[in-house]
């Protein structure tokens, strides 16, 4: 006997209590704080900032913590919370010429004023598991000197005193917002690079790889990476001037790419451009790449068909938000279509069958 | 829920999302793109129903959510819950007492009438995009009113199958002008979206568009002259209800294949049930 399936909402709450018990685990394991996962689980709360355009270290944390270290999922609950926040205005754009850098490093020139800075990064570590974590994290206290004082200029710039690279002119148009107008095409490289800092990382990285294995490749050398602070600065209408809000860290990526020029513009090196909050190296190096290759048209260069090169499709899949929940909305009823198309599979067999019957016949 | 505004969106949200729908009436058939806002549950899952139900929803609204046809489906509850709490508003099951409508892949059975808003979940709005999956081409299609890849691909099915291969997301032409996705509901669907008596949005959230028909539109399924359209079901009748005249869910009843059909719209069917109607199922 069929019974109309009732009861969906005690199911949803029975589920929503069994999500939470699942998320707590055993309870004879202390319980993660929000302290712990913002200090020790650093770079994947930067790239639910970096991804959910948010810079709040700790609403990262709980976002993790409440999305069982799912970080798309984390992601997702800070872009809609995000979106609830009232807007008081815009700061003034970011120098990152005075950046205080943690990490600085240029693969184009062995020294250069500001110097080769490492800082906290994986890059040389032998990746042997470190058993020793399992039992005592505890570190001894790194080496320090005094920070370099003064500004840290950019590598492109040395370049461009000898016109080896394209201008990057000055603009003071301001950017389109992807968060209050919808997508549309043509996107021009401001809006471009906004979908990208907020730009799903592995998807990203893929189609930045590929540039490397030939679909579009466009010759990237790191001129510079970047990881440090800088101060955020808004203007005030009733002061009648900028003052510092805070502070954000942010990785920033410029890429010097060969280009031997095109019908439109001379021999130079070109640029990529990545920009990402917090330590998110991969991140930034992957964006300037897709940049890069995204600029095809205004360098003149071929549209080769490569992937990266193709607007509309890196940027309508980039967001791993719209992306997941796409996907996994399959997993919704859709009983109403499948009997729609099982009634039609039916009749086209029935109709193949009577035709098969009939040939046989004759 | 204090902390949010009334249907959760602030006001200056909402005012975007009814310009949007505003434009949208006005150019019926037309996708309006809109800003659509990251909401508390995923794309996908009816963001662009539910901005535009937070949109039109007023505190004296009676709100309605279906999902293929049945109010009781976990995400149709789901929807309703949310404006429960962000918005306070009284909800029904009852197709005629409610005056906004939250719907995904079907149209209820019941005639709507006038002043009632049926809201649509729209996955995919553009309906060339299987054919091309550009945008800014598609755009251009619409904006010549160039169709004629949308005839070939029903052609090249009736060449193939000898029938036009879509019995869901059935394309539609509206005032003569724009081909329109009527969203995922079954063809047996389409012939009730032409001159209603209710208003019907249409809203895609990740895809940030809306679009609608203003009450009494034409709106007339594509097809030739010598394949006409045709609304088709399960040649059954409700095994609860015994109506002949609504769309059907199969169910698999027992290990052995055994099946019985149910009317999908469970509003429909409980009402009938109620003034005394019984299927060969029935208990």
């Amino acid at each position: 006997m069929y019974v109309a399936v009732k009861g969906g909402e005690r199911a949803i709450e029975n589920a929503h209590a069994w999500l939470a018990e699942e998320r707590r685990g055993n309870t004879d394991i202390a319980e993660l704080s929000i302290a712990q996962i913002r200090e020790q689980l650093s770079l994947a709360v930067n790239r639910v900032m970096a991804e959910g355009s948010l810079y709040d270290p700790d609403l990262a944390a709980l976002a993790i913590k409440q999305a069982r270290g799912d970080l798309i999922e984390a992601i997702f609950l800070i872009r809609a919370y995000r979106t609830t926040l009232p807007r008081f205005g815009a700061s003034e754009p970011v120098d990152t010429g005075i950046m205080a850098c943690d990490r600085r490093i240029s693969a184009t020139f062995k020294d250069l004023p500001g110097g080769q800075v490492l800082g906290p990064t994986f890059d040389y570590t032998h990746r042997l598991l470190d058993f020793k974590l399992a039992a005592d994290g505890e570190v001894p206290k790194a080496p320090s000197r005094d920070a370099e004082t003064g500004n840290v200029p950019h590598v492109t710039g040395f370049l461009n005193r000898e016109g080896l690279i394209e201008e990057a002119p000055h603009d003071d148009t301001p950017p389109p917002d992807l968060t209050r107008e919808p997508l549309e095409m043509p996107a021009d490289r401001a809006l471009r690079l906004q979908a990208l800092t907020r730009a799903d990382e592995g998807f990203t990285l893929g189609l930045a790889y590929s540039t490397q294995r030939g679909y579009g490749r466009n010759h990237a050398f790191v001129g510079e990476l970047r990881i440090g602070s800088v101060p955020v600065e808004m203007d005030i209408p009733e002061l009648g001037f900028a003052v510092e809000i805070g502070e954000v860290i942010l990785t920033e990526c410029e890429t010097v790419n060969q280009f031997t020029g095109s019908k439109t513009e001379p021999p130079q090196f070109t640029r990529g451009y990545g920009l990402v909050f917090g330590q998110t190296e991969r991140k930034a190096i992957s964006m300037a790449l897709v940049d890069r290759a995204l600029r095809w048209e205004e360098l003149g260069e071929d549209n080769v068909g490569a992937p990266a090169q193709d607007a509309e499709f890196v940027l309508y899949h980039a967001d791993n938000i719209q992306a997941t929940g796409f996907l996994e909305h399959i997993k919704l009823p859709h009983y109403v279509d499948f009997q729609s198309e099982l009634e039609l599979v039916r009749k086209l067999r029935r109709e193949a069958g009577a035709q098969q019957v009939q040939e046989a016949a004759e | 829920m204090t902390e949010y505004n009334f249907a959760y969106l602030d006001e200056q949200t909402k005012r975007m999302i009814r310009r949007a729908i505003l434009k949208g009436l006005a150019i019926p058939g037309y996708q309006v793109p809109f800003a659509s806002r990251e909401m508390p549950m995923p794309y996908g899952w009816g963001t662009g129903g539910v901005q535009v139900s937070a949109a039109v929803l007023t505190p004296k609204d009676t709100f309605k959510v279906i999902d293929q046809g049945a109010d009781d489906t976990t995400n149709a509850v789901s929807i309703r819950t949310f404006f429960q709490r962000t918005a306070g508003v009284a909800t029904t099951t009852a197709t005629s007492d409610a005056t906004v409508i939250q719907t995904r892949h079907r149209i209820p059975e019941e005639p709507l009438h006038e002043g009632q808003i049926l809201v649509y979940q729209v996955p995919i709005p553009e309906p060339l995009r299987f054919l091309e999956p550009r945008e800014s081409e598609t755009r251009k299609m619409h904006s010549l009113e160039e169709y004629g890849l949308m005839h070939v691909k029903l052609y090249e099915d009736i060449s193939r199958h000898g029938h036009i291969a879509t019995s869901y997301a059935y394309p539609v032409k509206v005032e003569g002008r724009y081909v329109m996705d009527p969203s995922p509901i079954p063809k047996f669907d389409n012939p009730k979206l032409g001159d209603m008596a209710a208003i019907q949005l249409f809203g895609a959230g990740r895809e940030q568009r809306i679009y609608a028909l203003p009450p009494y539109t034409q709106v007339v399924s594509l097809d030739f002259e010598d394949h006409p359209f045709e609304a088709s079901k399960a040649d059954h009748p409700c095994g609860m209800c015994g109506a002949t005249d609504s769309y059907l869910d199969e169910l698999i009843i027992d290990d052995a294949g055994g099946r019985m059909f149910v009317c999908s719209d469970t509003d429909y069917c409980e009402a009938r049930q109620s003034a005394g109607h019984k299927g060969k199922d029935a208990a």
